[in-house]
């Protein structure tokens, strides 16, 4: 039974009792619970079901390395899954559902698996749901989805807010134990600004629990002084519930603020992401208690030796009436200690050791505990929770055990230093053999901007000098490797260090630790199939030497093939007994094995904080031309078009949209048709070289351009493929207005930087991008000249003084503007162009003057509709980045004549003059329908596949309004060779369509309509 | 995450303010270059694990590119200079040979 105790519970206040509730049932606690401890002092032992087998899963640990206790908390707009137990604070109201089962905790379905589970070894997945091939889509895949998976997923929308936060500090400080506390004093001394933060709400760590004795006074008044201290200090910033998630390049450290976690909406963010830029990193991480792997050891009950004690120190709750303890080093016995201290019953000492332990086991002994030396735990009996265990002998296969009741197992392998900080951005490890551990190797860290290692390691979290190794663990080790590293790391930064007191600390004489990986030592495979190594993956010992068996002797391999250590605890528990258990089946020393990669973040953390602000109508800019409100209150349907919104067509009444872009192609045909134009890219390209260099960008000869004249040209990428096309405007001798594609105006502006920066630095010309300088408004129809006649004005816009492709500047109705007689319709059009700020009252003038000539605005479909009509290519239709405009028939805009463009060289690879190129085509259905988007063209014979071979594919397709048929551009082999011929596209509904090989201008290929 | 110093207007820019552009110093080939020194230009690049000059845009600062020597191993920062160089200038040499004796200048 597992019990609140009636008096202590360092962290708890007993005086402001709180209820929440656990799968639905009303449970009381205490303020300063976790949710762990509140579980485990109402009974609740197990907590959750594994993944793999569905087994009854318990609480492990006390902090951030659980694997099992995770569960479904918040309701509504503030669910949230996978969140660990012994990581959240308790608060009044908070509700929490156990995960994994179906249809209870108690009763599972799933649980099934186990009995199963000799068929369900490591790879199992790998290679049973291989054939029939179809099967895993329609059969395997389903099942398996359906029974995997942990938490639900929320449905509704986060109702928290989330922030981003910036910070800068000389010396950052993670972890606020003892080694955090004590560094942070040290290097306080220095006058740099110290930040130290700490994952948990408080501050002290281990020591305090563990009884540590500094300066003479309990660990923890000594934490409350060392606090009190630096909380008076300047130069100092503490904070508690800020975790250091990951360390990056040159100081960038992430730290996971959970801001209001355990105060739900009282009005802060949920969770702040710090982005803190430090120049001197101090990792005092402390460490993790390993797990013993011996048969059964799964179970609820089975716990942690140190999360044990945490839970009896620091929340007054004893997981269990009769505790076993079983343990290959002297720390468990604390366990043992802190268990008699409070009255409960430890009936047994397990200790691997044929010596036992130093002065805490002699300890131990006084209080007439039971020690067994060089024993191990054979089998652990029970069903959903632990009723007793069989003592057997470390040294042999688990014959003849002693059976001993019990309700608990507090369990201790020896501690790993939380190492993650430290590799993240590159720091190595190496193997402490005596306590068996991988700690930082100080000769390499992870190195900065100077080349200087920039992360330090203190305290547990550093290890103990191999040359100190006899020392262990200890308190004393502790704050000297805490003093040691505040001090150099100050002298890094160029400053020295007051006389940091380093505190006096009563030692305890220890035994040294005895690596033991599997218990007992000689099992047999039915025994190793019941040692778990992840508890939340059910990887166990078995599976590991399964995978070495089976060739994946590379860690990061048989990681991947069990899954070991790919839980969301990704291995704090798991990860050094596998690689031992691995580098035994491969008769290897575990530093050749080595260890898989840490990755950030230490711990799960929120997506939401990772978002901060960016969600909703922060989520990106949004850019609007001068006409966008016109447009929303018109109708407008919208679509974006990199960070614009540009309406795709404008709706009346009830239509439809194919509707409106029909009736709008129609109207521009026949009257008058406005396009908001604004987004088009606008650049200038100005000076004494700019001939020289627009002859360079476009594959056209621009520089031959006459001022007052317009010409379409094309821009390649050096590897020759199209890039962006638009219309130039000359406006002077040494000016050209360069127009790009809306989506390609930074892009394309980026690129003449990077050239006349990069490449022909001593060229003299200037750019500027002006996109949002100017409104410009599309005037196309039969009644495009006459509207803009009925304007007036200086600019003059008859057929004789403002021709087919020229522009001019001038006045119109009261407007600064230039017209560019420039037409991607194929009608009578003209752009106009005014300051950007004139644009909203310009545009409502043509609306009102154009109106008895039947004015209406059109989106972009339209515009895309009659480009296609016209034969006109698209950026991104007919161009994919693998497409050069020779493919699409543009070899008119190609000059022969100049030296050098760029792109053109690649235009003369091999590749690229290919006469199997495909080639830009119009395509007409016979069936006057419309062809599916993308839809290849099939030929004769198939390919090595067996596949049918390919000939060809559609790039553009619509429904023409003015032709009243489908009609689509395309590339396909020989295609201009091969007008006429008729070819045949396979749907993916299995319906093929045939469409005939036709010129692409499919309508007024004269001219004569742009031209008037 | 690394901050390097623009040498136009002189700000230690986060990562975030940059955008990279591959290696630089590359010489360019066009029309006439025969296929292997255009492949080399267009597609061919060192990715040495060690010192490595590169192209950086200060993009959402100054807007100008700028050239950083820098170590791809250790993120060691050797200096960052003009664009408007055909070569690393001596100082950058000099810097690097400072903290690795041992290399040489690719050809």
């Amino acid at each position: 039974m597992s019990t609140r105790l009636d008096h202590g519970g360092r962290l708890i206040d007993r005086d402001r009792p709180v209820t929440f509730r656990f799968n639905g049932k009303k449970m009381p606690g205490f303020a300063g619970d976790t949710v762990a401890s509140a579980l485990l002092a109402n009974d609740r032992v197990m907590v959750g079901r594994s993944f793999k087998y569905h087994r009854p899963r318990g609480i492990v640990a006390a902090g951030p390395e659980e694997p099992n206790a995770l569960l479904n908390m918040g309701r509504g707009p503030r669910f949230e899954p996978n969140q660990r137990a012994t990581t959240t604070e308790l608060f009044d109201g908070l509700e929490a559902e156990s995960q994994n089962h179906w249809p209870s905790l108690e009763y599972d379905v799933g649980a099934i698996n186990q009995l199963a589970s000799r068929l369900l070894p490591a790879g199992f997945y790998y290679k049973t749901f291989i054939h029939p091939r179809p099967a895993w889509k329609h059969v395997f895949e389903p099942v398996i989805r359906n029974s995997a998976g942990l938490g639900k997923a929320p449905k509704d929308g986060d109702a928290d807010r989330y922030e981003h936060f910036y910070w800068f500090t000389d010396i950052l400080i993670v972890g606020g134990g003892i080694a955090g506390l004590q560094a942070a004093l040290t290097a306080a001394t220095s006058g740099l600004r110290v930040t130290l933060i700490e994952q948990t709400a408080h501050w002290g760590g281990r020591a305090p629990v563990d009884g540590a004795e500094i300066d003479g006074e309990w660990a923890d008044e000594w934490v409350q002084g060392a606090v009190q201290a630096l909380e008076t200090m300047p130069n100092v910033t503490l904070r508690t519930r800020l975790m250091g998630a990951g360390v990056y390049d040159h100081g960038y450290v992430l730290g996971y603020e959970r801001v209001s976690d355990h105060s739900p909406a009282d009005d802060q963010p949920r969770h702040r992401l710090w982005k803190i830029r430090a120049r001197q990193v101090i990792t005092a991480t402390g460490a993790i208690e390993r797990p013993l792997s011996f048969p059964g050891n799964d179970l609820p009950g089975v716990m942690l030796a140190s999360a044990v004690r945490d839970y009896a120190v620091n929340f007054a709750v004893s997981p269990g009436q009769r505790t076993v303890v079983v343990t290959n080093n002297d720390d468990a016995y604390l366990t043992a200690l802190a268990l008699v201290d409070v009255g409960q019953t430890v009936p047994a000492i397990v200790d691997a050791r044929p010596a036992g332990g130093g002065e805490l086991a002699q300890e131990v002994a006084n209080h007439g505990v039971e020690v067994h030396l060089g024993a191990a735990i054979a089998g652990v009996t029970g069903r959903s929770r632990v009723e007793g265990v069989k003592i057997t002998a470390q040294t042999g296969t688990g014959t003849d055990p002693t059976e001993i009741a019990c309700d608990c197992v507090a369990m201790s392998g020896g501690w790993s230093p939380v190492v993650h900080l430290w590799s993240h951005c590159g720091g190595k490890l190496t193997w402490n053999a005596p306590l068996a551990m991988f700690q930082p190797d100080p000769e390499r860290p992870p190195t900065g901007a100077d080349g200087q290692g920039f992360v330090t390691a203190a305290g547990v979290a550093a290890g103990v000098p191999i040359e100190r190794a006899g020392e262990g663990l200890s308190n004393f080790q502790t704050l000297r490797s805490a003093t040691e590293a505040a001090q150099s790391v100050c002298v890094r930064l160029g400053r020295s260090v007051g006389d940091a007191a380093m505190p006096a600390v009563r030692e305890v004489e220890t035994a040294p630790l005895a690596p033991v990986w599997i218990m007992p030592d000689g099992a047999d495979i039915r025994l190793r199939e019941k040692m778990w190594l992840d508890f939340q993956n059910d990887v166990k010992v078995s599976d590991v030497q399964l995978a070495a068996q089976e060739g994946f002797e590379s860690v990061e391999h048989t990681k991947r093939y069990t899954t070991l250590g790919m839980a969301t605890d990704q291995g704090k528990l798991s990860n050094i007994n596998g690689l031992a258990v691995l580098s035994k089946a491969l008769d290897a020393e575990i530093p050749q094995v080595g260890t898989t990669t840490f990755r950030p973040p230490y711990t799960p953390i929120s997506m939401a904080a990772i978002a901060g602000e960016a969600r909703g109508k922060t989520f990106q800019p949004l850019r609007r031309t001068p006409m966008h409100d016109w447009h929303a209150a018109n109708g407008a349907h919208w679509e974006p078009v990199g960070h614009w919104r540009r309406p795709y067509c404008y709706l009346h009444g009830s239509e439809t949209p194919e509707q409106a872009v029909a009736r709008e192609v129609r109207n521009t045909r026949a009257n008058l048709g406005l396009l908001d134009a604004s987004t088009l890219g606008k650049i200038v390209v100005k000076g004494p070289d700019a001939c020289r260099f627009v002859d360079m960008l476009y594959t056209n000869k621009m520089s031959t351009l006459k001022p007052g004249r317009c010409r379409y040209g094309l821009m390649c990428s050096e590897n020759g493929f199209l890039s962006d096309d638009g219309v130039v405007a000359r406006i002077d001798a040494q000016t050209f207005l360069c127009h790009t594609t809306s989506g390609g105006a930074d892009r394309i502006h980026a690129w003449m930087e990077d050239w006349l920066q990069c490449e022909w630095w001593d060229w003299q010309v200037y750019t500027a991008n002006l996109t949002e300088q100017y409104a410009q408004i599309a005037v196309v129809g039969p009644n495009a000249r006459k509207v803009l006649e009925k304007l007036g004005g200086s600019l003059d816009v008859s057929r004789e003084a403002l021709p087919f492709m020229g522009w001019a500047a001038g006045r119109l109705a009261g407007f600064d503007a230039r017209a560019y007689r420039i037409s991607f319709s194929g009608e009578l059009s003209y752009e106009i162009s005014v300051p950007a700020a004139t644009g909203a009252e310009f545009w409502d003038l043509l609306i009102e003057a154009g109106e008895e000539f039947g004015a209406m605005p059109y989106g972009t479909e339209a515009l895309h509709v009659m480009r296609a009509e016209k034969g006109f290519i698209m950026i991104g239709d007919e161009t994919d980045g693998t497409v050069i405009p020779q493919d699409l028939g543009l070899d008119w805009a190609i000059s022969k004549k100049k030296d050098d463009y760029l792109g053109k060289r690649a235009q003369e690879r091999s590749h690229m003059t290919d006469p199997e190129r495909w080639k830009l085509v119009g395509l007409e259905t016979m069936d006057g329908s419309v062809l599916p988007d993308g839809a290849y063209a099939v030929g004769a014979g198939t390919n090595a596949n067996g596949q049918r071979n390919m000939v060809g594919r559609v790039t553009s397709t619509y429904h023409s309004p003015t032709l009243d048929k489908g009609i689509a551009m395309g590339l396909v082999l020989h295609g201009s060779d091969r007008m006429g011929e008729v070819l045949e596209f396979p749907g993916t509904d299995g319906k093929t369509t045939r469409a005939r090989i036709v010129d692409p201008v499919f309508y007024d290929p004269a001219g004569e309509k742009q031209n008037a | 995450m690394l901050i390097l110093d623009c040498p136009c207007c002189g700000r230690a820019a986060d990562e975030t303010e940059l955008e990279g552009g591959g290696e630089a110093h590359l010489t360019r080939f066009g029309p006439g270059a025969s296929d292997d020194d255009f492949e080399r230009y267009l597609f061919l690049r060192g990715n040495p694990k060690g010192v490595h000059f590169e192209r950086w845009r200060h993009a959402y600062g100054c807007g100008k590119w700028f050239l950083a020597a820098r170590c791809t191993t250790t993120l060691e920062v050797f200096g960052t200079y003009a664009a408007q160089t055909t070569a690393p200038p001596p100082e950058i040499v000099a810097a690097i040979k400072a903290r690795r004796p041992n290399w040489e200048a690719p050809v």
